[in-house]
């Protein structure tokens, strides 16, 4: 047998040899917290407890997801007529005697006011045994939603700035990409500033650009803002990573076609339709799974700026899993949060894979 | 006519470098405004924000932000841990998955493809979903100190540096590189006798620069940026990394300008090496996009 044959041949023991201290580390610290996670989110399981770990079934689950639907009519006097409180409003009865030890509702028990709305004289009352996780689960995909169109377009569009044929675009596109390498951690603070009610540069820019008529906001302070303060801030940190993918994804576009677009007349519009845009199909999968992926995990922001508040109104899931297993040392409850946060992002990447397979 | 045109054509060079321009400003006056203002004591930065001079080094300017940075937290601790934890992350990532992205790429061995196959599918799931069940992981090490032996990682350097030295996305860019290198490279190199190591340290390794700069900078921003994790294992000031250390600087009355400084301090040595190896970096970041 020549030496050629031979090292064509298998060589188990030098490739799992070589391969093994990797493979040993992602066992270790990759999968098994991954399979951890999903086995802690069925019991009680505590970072340190006297007591022994029990199996506790779906109970953490049903503990975070419980919600329930309760419509109240407004309370009547004898003569029929709805009771209003002092601001003229009907007034209900009150909804801790449906949750609290109401032996009629049981299904009620121990949740507590999520949102409510009027539907005519009566009021719907949407319940959840887990205000908080809902308000993280809602703040969460509000993000994702927000975030996965918004920067990716707008990545496409400095991408098509930066590819066009100028002197010095290079300079631009350094500057654009400047922020990706900043941690979002230093950003966060910054713009802590940035966003301050009193001395903010961003109130003050708005002030000098409406000529004094712009009413200072206190931008984290408030709950109708604070979430979008973060969205705004997130896409400014990291709208030139993916730029930069974008523009890889331009230059695999052979500049053929477009010359054939120009000898065809084609608008610059048109160039874009049909050219560009079909050129980036795969690109724009991959760069709004990836946005995706990142905007699920969002945590170092809300930590630095917010801590979740004002009203949980920036809570999020990674935010909560982190609270709950590590500051409360819950870690069957953070790792159940976690578990659910997984299956969102599996579901999102399936519907990634769906989508590129259509097309093959 | 004749004449129309190019100024026409001008009108338009100089309204593309407008809105260029303008945009460039958005993504690099905070980081000026940073730098600026952790030149000045802190009346006078709250009263430029007003105006113009937010990004101007004017007034009374000086390094004493700085100096107080220092004096309220142990900053130079910090950026010790900082350095020291990265550095042997990047070192050790880079020799353990390029090794074994070797294996996947040259040698033949049953269950490779399978393997390979779960390592990728891992990169599916995002760090923080583990992180927490990863703290009863680690919170169970045994590690051998003084005291003999001990079990528990908490408060360590090596709870920081051990769970990332192998990645799923770092072996995966190696993999990809190395698919691309011509086979007979390695069938020279066995048929004069060297053994697999040898082919992949002597042989390869001097090959593969480029590959070695991108997942160097990859995996140093991502290590050098990280919070959540050595937030969470480093109760102890002293195996803090700059990014927990932040919290020092972020109380009720926040010195501005001392936060300033501190924000500079651990920001400005990355930007200059961006800035530096702006092509490596950018090409780095393209290179995570080409997936098949």
């Amino acid at each position: 047998m020549s030496n050629k044959q031979k090292s064509l041949q298998s060589h188990p023991l030098a490739g799992w040899l070589m391969t093994a201290p990797a493979l040993i580390l992602i066992v270790l610290f990759l999968v098994g917290p991954f399979i951890l996670a999903f086995g802690f989110s069925f019991t009680n399981q505590r970072l340190i407890s006297p007591n022994p770990t029990q199996f506790v079934g779906l109970s953490n689950f049903e503990q975070l997801l419980g919600v329930g639907v309760l419509t109240l009519d407004p309370e009547r006097d004898d003569a029929g007529q709805v009771v209003l409180d002092a601001e003229g409003q009907p007034s209900y009865p009150r909804l801790r005697d449906y949750t609290r030890n109401n032996p009629d509702y049981p299904q009620y028990d121990g949740m507590r006011e999520w949102f409510s709305f009027s539907t005519g004289d009566a009021r719907t009352y949407v319940l959840a045994r887990d205000t908080v996780f809902m308000k993280a689960l809602t703040n969460t995909l509000l993000f994702v939603i927000i975030v996965a169109p918004v920067q990716s377009g707008l990545a496409l569009l400095l991408a098509l700035m930066i590819n066009q044929k100028l002197r010095g675009i290079n300079v631009f596109r350094t500057i654009y990409f400047m922020p990706v390498v900043v941690s979002i951690v230093v950003v966060s603070l910054l713009w802590r500033f940035i966003y301050d009610g009193r001395n903010g540069l961003l109130n003050n820019l708005l002030e000098f650009l409406t000529f004094g008529h712009f009413q200072p906001i206190d931008w984290l302070g408030n709950p109708d803002t604070a979430l979008f303060a973060i969205i705004g801030m997130s896409i400014w940190q990291a709208v030139g990573f993916h730029m930069v993918i974008w523009l890889s994804g331009l230059q695999t576009i052979p500049l053929t076609l477009y010359e054939a677009a120009d000898i065809e007349g084609a608008t610059p519009w048109q160039k874009f339709r049909f050219v560009t845009w079909p050129g980036l199909r795969n690109t724009a999968v991959l760069i709004l799974v990836v946005i995706t992926m990142q905007a699920f995990a969002l945590f170092s922001q809300i930590d630095v700026m917010t801590n979740g508040g004002p009203l949980d109104s920036t809570q999020t899931l990674v935010f909560q899993a982190v609270v709950r297993g590590y500051e409360q040392q819950n870690i069957a409850g953070g790792s159940a949060i976690s578990v659910i946060l997984f299956l969102l992002v599996l579901s999102i990447s399936l519907i990634q894979r769906y989508l590129t397979r259509e097309r093959t | 006519m004749a004449a129309v045109a190019p100024t026409n054509q001008r009108l338009k060079t100089s309204l593309r470098y407008l809105l260029l321009v303008l945009v460039g400003a958005v993504f690099i006056f905070p980081i000026i405004f940073m730098v600026v203002s952790s030149l000045k004591p802190d009346g006078q930065l709250l009263r430029d924000t007003a105006s113009i001079r937010a990004f101007l080094p004017v007034g009374d300017i000086s390094l004493d932000n700085y100096f107080a940075a220092f004096k309220r937290a142990p900053v130079g601790l910090f950026v010790f841990n900082s350095l020291l934890v990265t550095g042997i992350t990047v070192i050790g990532s880079l020799f353990l998955c390029s090794m074994a992205a070797f294996a996947f790429a040259f040698l033949e061995f049953k269950g490779k493809e399978i393997v390979l196959s779960l390592i990728i599918a891992t990169l599916i799931i995002p760090f923080e979903t583990i992180a927490v069940p990863m703290l009863m992981v680690v919170n169970s090490l045994p590690s051998i100190g003084p005291d003999g032996l001990t079990w528990g990682w908490l408060n360590s350097y090596q709870v920081q540096i051990v769970p990332f030295l192998a990645d799923a996305l770092t072996i995966f860019l190696f993999v990809q590189y190395f698919r691309d290198l011509p086979k007979e490279l390695i069938e020279a190199a066995r048929l004069d006798g060297a053994r697999w190591f040898q082919v992949y340290s002597l042989v390869i390794v001097p090959i593969s620069g480029p590959v070695f700069a991108t997942a160097a900078i990859l995996k140093f921003l991502a290590m050098y940026n990280q919070y959540l994790w050595p937030l969470m294992v480093t109760q102890s000031e002293q195996f803090r990394p700059v990014m927990v250390g932040l919290q020092y600087f972020f109380q009720l009355n926040t010195a501005w300008g001392e936060v300033m400084a501190y924000l500079s301090l651990i920001t400005l040595p990355v930007l200059a090496f961006y800035l530096f190896l702006q092509r490596a970096f950018i090409a780095s970041i393209a290179s995570t996009g080409i997936k098949g």
